[in-house]
């Protein structure tokens, strides 16, 4: 990762939004499946994928490659939209979300689709696995040659595993470890702060250890930056609280938690497509 | 007699048998498996002695991770290192580990096929003092429904010595279940063990058995003495240490069955979904016979000193005698 450019955000605009396009044909086409997370993670999936990540669609299985875990796997239709935009499988594909015999689970399953690292779904178990991975590395003392990162669901922080695993983390003052999470204030049934406040977020955080970040998750030349920051920090692991819009992209589903677990009727769908395919850059 | 062929421990119907707890056996399983391959990694839950991990955490503590009183973490951060190309080797009691965090194996272990290696302490009813909180009576059930999972369950110390280290070689998820309490020494270090094969411990002098009887884990013992004694009554059986509860050895179960004609299963278990659920599966399928289960009766424990815990919940030797008497009416 380097710089941003002014040229090379507008093309990662670009990207986002193509997956946003994706992501909506995708679940339209399923019949099934979770919008909100998806589009409001669309713009870290498409920073990571397209300028942080060490990584090769054409060799998945590369040695070096850094290690993404992806934890709320039902978010996974912007995991899948974005691999194939970059080269992991072809987008036609994304079309067989949730069909018999597909390779893209309605959630996650190396099994099938074995470029990803971990099988997720049920939730609080990700950074655990990625905690795993990041003291494997520090075992092998390859933890200053790549990153491991986790994605997780500011819900799924209701889940006592989570919090096991931020313990540990910070027990061992992982610095190869970056978790990002998304903090878009809805789960299934509500507001976070309805169902089981997480405030105040960033001081729990802290008092487990850990290097602590917020910033937008939608300004890429922000994130870029916390992600370097993060990347700098040597004494611990870091959390990257990036507040995002649940929805974001089409006004219809910003944040209303609604749009938490079901897809876009045709109906639904076409209107979203044409609000994202007029978007002037 | 003992089978000859499976240089059993001669003394084992002395009243000075050596005895030694099952976990003092993966321990040293796991030391040696440690010493073999740099890639073995250990993790406990806060119960290292308890479950003989300090033996591997003493030699290596560059490869020991302590994670403190969190099973579902202990088995998360298993699966990171296995996707790493690690051996993890976790440890806690079963009732914990795979008691409290079944799913976390389900979907990041078996679902993940990550080569985890599950041990569960203190399983089964001989916990004793401790009482029905800490008897995980389930944990067979619990494991071998699973997809993709070895299920191992050995019936004593030297059997869970060779079976820790056999585990470390294999590519898969397994279970490897432990008992807290001094266990006869059945087997010696030549006696064969292989994942996926069924051994019969002990069989007539001369003759066809009249009665198979499989048994699992610390109650092998049992099982011996009661056909010893049977032997004296005039009835012939033959003993089966099913240790491999999962891959499980179909041929031999069915061989065992189209002999005997009636089989008793013996296990520290609950009957539902235990080891005698599984052989029961494998007959009703292939060879139906009668079958009489020893094992936990749908209940809770409680506490007590093992020896009057397995006498009390009917699994002790006269109990096992019973079973055969009563399937021996049974037969087909």
């Amino acid at each position: 990762m380097s710089y941003l450019s002014e040229e090379k955000i507008l093309e990662l605009s670009k990207k986002a939004n193509d997956i946003r396009i994706s992501i909506i044909e995708m679940l339209v086409e399923a019949g099934s499946g979770h919008t909100a997370g998806p589009l409001g993670m669309a713009d870290i999936f498409t920073l990571f994928y397209f300028h942080i990540l060490q990584h090769d669609p054409k060799n998945p299985a590369w040695e070096e490659r850094d290690r993404f875990v992806l934890s709320n796997g039902h978010i996974c239709p912007v995991f899948y939209a974005t691999m194939a935009h970059a080269g992991y499988f072809p987008i036609e594909e994304l079309k067989t979300l949730r069909k018999l015999g597909t390779r893209l689970q309605g959630h996650p399953h190396r099994e099938y689709l074995p470029y990803i690292e971990n099988s997720s779904g049920p939730l609080g178990s990700g950074l655990s696995q990625a905690v795993g991975m990041a003291l494997a590395d520090r075992m092998d003392k390859k933890d200053k040659d790549r990153f491991i990162y986790c994605f997780l669901s500011d819900g799924e922080m209701d889940a006592g595993n989570t919090w096991e695993a931020m313990m540990l983390a910070g027990k061992n003052k992982l610095r190869n470890l970056i978790a990002i999470v998304d903090r878009n204030n809805i789960q299934i049934e509500g507001f976070t702060e309805d169902v089981m406040p997480l405030e105040p977020f960033h001081a729990k955080w802290k008092a487990f250890n850990w290097h602590v970040i917020e910033v937008s998750g939608h300004d890429f030349r922000a994130l870029n930056e916390v992600v370097e920051e993060a990347q700098a920090i040597y004494e611990k692991p870091t959390v990257i609280i990036a507040h995002t819009i649940p929805g974001k992209g089409v006004k219809e589903f910003e944040r209303d938690y609604k749009w938490h677990g079901k897809p876009p009727s045709k109906e639904e769908g076409e209107m979203a497509l044409k609000e994202l395919r007029n978007l002037r850059f | 007699m003992l089978n000859p062929k499976l240089k059993l421990n001669p003394k084992i119907f002395n009243d000075d048998v050596e005895q030694a707890p099952i976990r003092k056996g993966f321990g040293e399983g796991l030391l040696l498996a440690g010493e073999k391959d740099e890639n073995v990694v250990g993790l406990c839950a806060d119960l290292t002695e308890s479950t003989q991990m300090h033996l591997f955490a003493n030699k290596f503590p560059e490869r020991f991770i302590q994670v403190g009183v969190a099973e579902q973490n202990l088995v998360t951060i298993t699966s990171g290192l296995a996707a790493m190309g690690k051996i993890p080797f976790c440890s806690s009691y079963a009732m914990f580990s795979p008691g409290r965090n079944w799913e976390q194996i389900r979907t990041t272990i078996t679902y993940n096929d990550r080569p985890v290696k599950i041990a569960g302490s203190h399983a089964g009813i001989s916990v004793g003092p401790d009482g029905g909180t800490h008897q995980a009576l389930e944990d067979i059930a619990l494991m071998r429904v699973m997809p993709n999972i070895d299920v191992i369950s050995p019936c004593d110390a030297i059997e869970a010595k060779k079976a820790t280290q056999a585990l470390a070689k294999t590519k898969k998820p397994a279970y490897l279940r432990l008992a807290r309490e001094k266990t006869p020494i059945v087997t010696t270090e030549e006696t064969p063990f292989e994942i996926g094969e069924a051994e019969i411990y002990w069989l007539p002098d001369v003759g066809l058995a009249q009665i198979g009887i499989i048994a699992t884990g610390s109650l092998m013992y049992r099982a011996l003495l009661a056909a010893k004694e049977l032997e004296t009554e005039g009835i012939k059986t033959k003993v089966m240490n099913l240790a491999s509860i999962k891959p499980i050895d179909k041929d031999a179960i069915i061989t065992l069955a189209k002999e005997c004609r009636a089989i008793v299963t013996v296990e520290e278990h609950q009957i539902a979904g235990g080891m005698g659920s599984a052989v029961a599966e494998v007959l009703a399928q292939n060879f139906p016979v009668p079958i009489e289960f020893i094992g936990i009766q749908d209940k809770f424990g409680q506490s007590g000193s093992p020896d009057e815990l397995i006498e009390h919940y009917g699994m002790g030797k006269n109990s096992i005698k019973e079973a055969v008497k009563k399937v021996l009416t049974r037969k087909i």
